[in-house]
């Protein structure tokens, strides 16, 4: 991959208007060549198409690469991105694979339990993404969370008490792997089930543009970020709120991390048009291709997508090709990819790709990128510390946060949790 | 170091989505102690009801090539092609709608979820498009489709991906519920469940899938089918009736094992059959050991104990000997954090106590009277 300082010479092309038109480039990429492949999948493209379509070309993904490949190089001094920024983001992006590494290590010594989900691989995308966000920007996730979490703000300590099931964790431990919420983060889930995170923010979105619009708050200009993956990109929630965000300008930007796999599904054989950047123009959003494993070229496309936003320019679709370097979840055997395409993209690991460009762009010695290093263990290994040592959820958790409302059954008349009752531990664990 | 650590991971059977190797579940169909894993029945009945029928197909997420999330389908892309056993993208609302829609027309399509709580992405077709049609097209269309798939509490999963849909499909005309327990379960349940013409919900339990029980030649034939709608007694009793489905028959099973080392002689009735429900096999029993408990691992309001409970005040009311004893669930959403999960569903001690509970308050009422 080349990190090549070209790629801020100029902004994408992103305007609504001219999205899907620019993007329909000439005849460059026929998938229905016998013998193409997508991405940097091993998989051949499986096609089903009648003998006459000769006629039906597709574009080949808008990748950014492309347009900016003929740029002239610049100086380091052009740089749209300055040393500071540079720390934080390699920061960010070695903090969640320490994270994630951490957690397996945990998670085979029972220490968590459960569907765990690691985001190894896919770290560009969460620091090319969050990193330019407020903190009182939104970002909804799904099951696979703890980076999205942690590049939000949201304390490793309290990340990691969460998976030990910990009443220090972000959710007290009542919610888990799948389930990181921070109100204060502003991070809204943690949603286990497929799609059902997009609804959730495009309301997050929906009530940005209302509280601005409706009641009249200027300042209401919160952008929210959706991520998933590319096996949601198959679900109806998907294509209904492009819809709704499209028709509402909502500002909000969908995220797609296509990781080329759902579980053991190849996107090429569960996608009829597997170009997901292609699906925004459809419904009158721009959208954009961009290298996931490159985290400067996902920082300039989130960079005008999430301007787009805050101006009320409406939403916008990205897709990030990018990689899990590990099973789908810490259960999986992972034995359906390809070990080809496993090594094609592990050579381009975002993090070691991003240390090379800052050495070779004079933006940090390998000292200061040693002493971040040292700095992240630190910070992992305090929060396992932190985590082990924090105390269990007491019982009468059990029954609180049903509901808002204090009076909720949760707590009986005398004002005592409904579980210290002693008829609530008689035989039944029915309230 | 992580050899080591991981080997315990699995030989301790962490639970963990898509593990479970299935490899280990055909290892003893043939051995002589006939013993059969409930994956394996479960495997075998969909492969002989395929054969048998070749209007039978199978739809899901990773039933083909990654041989079913939790090995389920293992081998059947293999014999069956891609036309029969179908890799769906991950779209619940759109192949489950495909399913019922195959199924108005002639097909016998069984849907799997990969597990039950996506079926909720997918409730209106079951509902709406399966259950209701038979009704209002006035016996036109029937709709012979089998939904199935893991239900209920499993371990570690947090709130969304534990839970029992048992009350939930119970409660709606026109479906019918079926929750096996043991392999022979499995296998007569499931092939009945194919073979009937309306639409099933099939309740499995993914913490059972590992599970070996004994299996008589009869169970392994291939024309082995269950009814329908009919309980089974897994164990005779004279003092207390517990009913349990899934796997809590397991736990009434244990349950029942302690009580009797009390003198408590407990009957436990594997239901089987949630909708339709058996209420005469659950009356009977009632009437002999004049208690009852029931169990289930679902919330406890509008639950399946609830019914059982309203049958037995409406047949049976004059020979209950002590107030209807329900296990349930704890009436929250299912905690991440071991402790508290482990409170939130019934344990084997919770339906002792209730049991002696439901025994022994009968003397005292009784003595007063
Ligand atoms: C409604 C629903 N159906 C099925 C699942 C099971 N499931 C969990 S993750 C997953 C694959 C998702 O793939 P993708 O969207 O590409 O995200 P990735 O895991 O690659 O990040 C599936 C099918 C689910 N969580 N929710
Ligand atoms: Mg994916």
């Amino acid at each position: 991959m080349s990190f090549s300082a070209a790629k801020f010479a100029q902004p994408l092309p992103i305007n609504p208007v001219s999205a899907s038109r620019s993007n329909d480039k000439p005849l460059s990429f026929d998938p229905f060549k016998a013998g193409s492949s997508f991405l940097g999948s091993t998989l051949k493209l499986r096609v089903h198409v009648p003998s006459k379509v000769s006629h039906l070309r597709r574009s080949t993904a808008n990748a950014v690469s492309d347009v900016v490949k003929e740029k002239k190089p610049q100086s380091p001094a052009n740089l749209l991105l300055t040393k500071e920024e540079a720390l934080v983001l390699y920061e960010d992006m070695v903090l969640g694979r320490a994270f994630e590494d951490m957690c397996a290590q945990m998670y085979y010594r029972g220490k968590m339990f459960g569907f765990v989900h690691l985001y190894n691989g896919q770290e560009a995308v969460s620091t090319g993404f969050i990193k330019l966000l407020r903190q009182d920007d939104y970002v909804v996730s799904t099951y696979r969370d703890h980076v999205h979490a942690v590049s939000k703000g949201v304390p490793a300590r309290a990340v990691m008490s969460e998976l030990f099931g910990k009443a220090t964790g972000c959710c007290r431990g009542q919610g888990g792997s799948m389930h990181m919420f921070s109100k204060e983060y502003n991070l809204l889930g943690g949603f286990a089930f497929i799609g059902e995170g997009i609804p959730v923010a495009t309301g997050a979105a929906f009530s940005s543009k209302y509280k601005r619009e409706v009641l009249k708050q200027a300042d209401a200009d919160q952008v929210t970020l959706a991520f998933f993956g590319d096996g949601t990109c198959n679900n109806g929630q998907f294509y209904e709120c492009l819809n709704m965000a499209a028709l509402w300008k909502l500002p909000i930007v969908f995220v797609v991390e296509n990781n080329l796999w759902a579980i053991g599904m190849s996107h090429l054989r569960a996608t009829s048009d597997p170009e997901i950047w292609k699906k925004g123009p459809a419904f009158g959003m721009p959208g954009v291709h961009v290298d996931g494993m490159d985290v400067l070229k996902v920082r300039e496309v989130a960079k005008e997508a999430i301007e787009r936003a805050r101006k009320g320019e409406g939403p916008t679709l990205v897709e990030c090709e990018t990689y899990r370097f590990r099973g789908h979840s810490l259960a999986d055997p992972d034995e359906l990819r390809d070990p080809a395409e496993k090594a094609h993209y592990a050579e381009r690991d975002p993090i070691s790709a991003f240390k090379k460009y800052m050495i070779e762009n004079k933006l940090a010695n390998e000292q200061e990128l040693k002493n971040i290093d040292k700095k992240v263990d630190e910070v992992i290994e305090d929060s396992v510390e932190f985590a082990d040592e924090s105390p269990h959820p007491q019982r009468s958790q059990l029954l609180e946060n049903v509901f808002a409302d204090p009076k909720g059954f949760g707590i009986g008349p005398d004002g005592r949790y409904r579980c210290e009752d002693p008829k609530f531990t008689e035989g039944t664990a029915e309230v | 170091m992580w050899g080591v650590l991981r080997q315990k991971v699995c030989a301790g059977g962490l639970p963990g989505m898509y593990i479970r190797p299935a490899v280990a579940a055909f290892r003893n169909y043939s051995s002589s102690a006939k013993q059969m894993m409930v994956r394996e029945a479960l495997n075998s009945a969909l492969d002989e009801e395929m054969s048998a029928d070749h209007r039978v197909f199978l739809m899901g997420e990773e039933v083909g090539e990654y041989q079913g999330a939790y090995k389920i389908s293992k081998g059947l892309l293999e014999k069956y092609g891609p036309e029969r056993v179908l890799d769906t993208p991950i779209t619940e609302a759109g192949f489950t709608g495909i399913g019922v829609g195959a199924a108005y027309y002639g097909l016998r399509p069984v849907v799997e979820f990969m597990t039950f709580n996506f079926s909720m992405q997918a409730i209106d077709h079951i509902i709406n498009s399966a259950a209701k049609s038979n009704y209002m097209s006035a016996g036109q269309i029937s709709v012979p489709i089998v939904f199935r798939g893991p239900n209920g509490a499993a371990a570690g999963v947090g709130a969304q991906h534990s839970q029992c849909y048992a009350a939930w499909y119970g409660s709606c005309p026109g479906l019918k519920v079926l929750s096996p327990y043991s392999s022979e379960d499995a296998r007569g349940l499931l092939k009945a469940a194919i073979r009937d013409p309306d639409p099933v919900v099939f309740l499995e339990n993914e913490l059972l899938y590992g599970e070996s029980f004994p299996v008589s030649d009869e169970v392994l034939d291939s024309s082995f089918c269950l009814p329908i709608g009919k309980a089974k007694i897994e164990r005779e009793g004279k003092d207390v009736t517990i009913t349990a489905y899934s796997k809590m028959v397991g736990f009434a099973l244990k349950a029942a094992e302690m009580l009797s080392k009390e003198g408590i002689s407990a009957e436990v009735i594997n239901l089987r059959s949630i909708r339709p429900l058996d209420r005469s096999t659950i009356n009977a029993s009632v009437r002999k050991t004049n208690r009852l408990v029931t169990v289930e691992e679902g919330f406890p309001q509008h639950g399946v104990g609830a019914e059982i409970c309203t049958s037995v005040i409406e047949e049976s009311f004059g020979y209950l000997d002590a107030p209807v004893e329900r296990i349930a669930g704890a009436d929250v959403p299912m905690p991440y954090a071991a402790n508290l999960e482990r409170m939130a569903v019934p344990q084997v001690e919770d339906i002792v106590r209730a049991a002696k509970r439901a025994c022994y308050r009968s003397v005292p009422m009784a003595a007063t009277a």
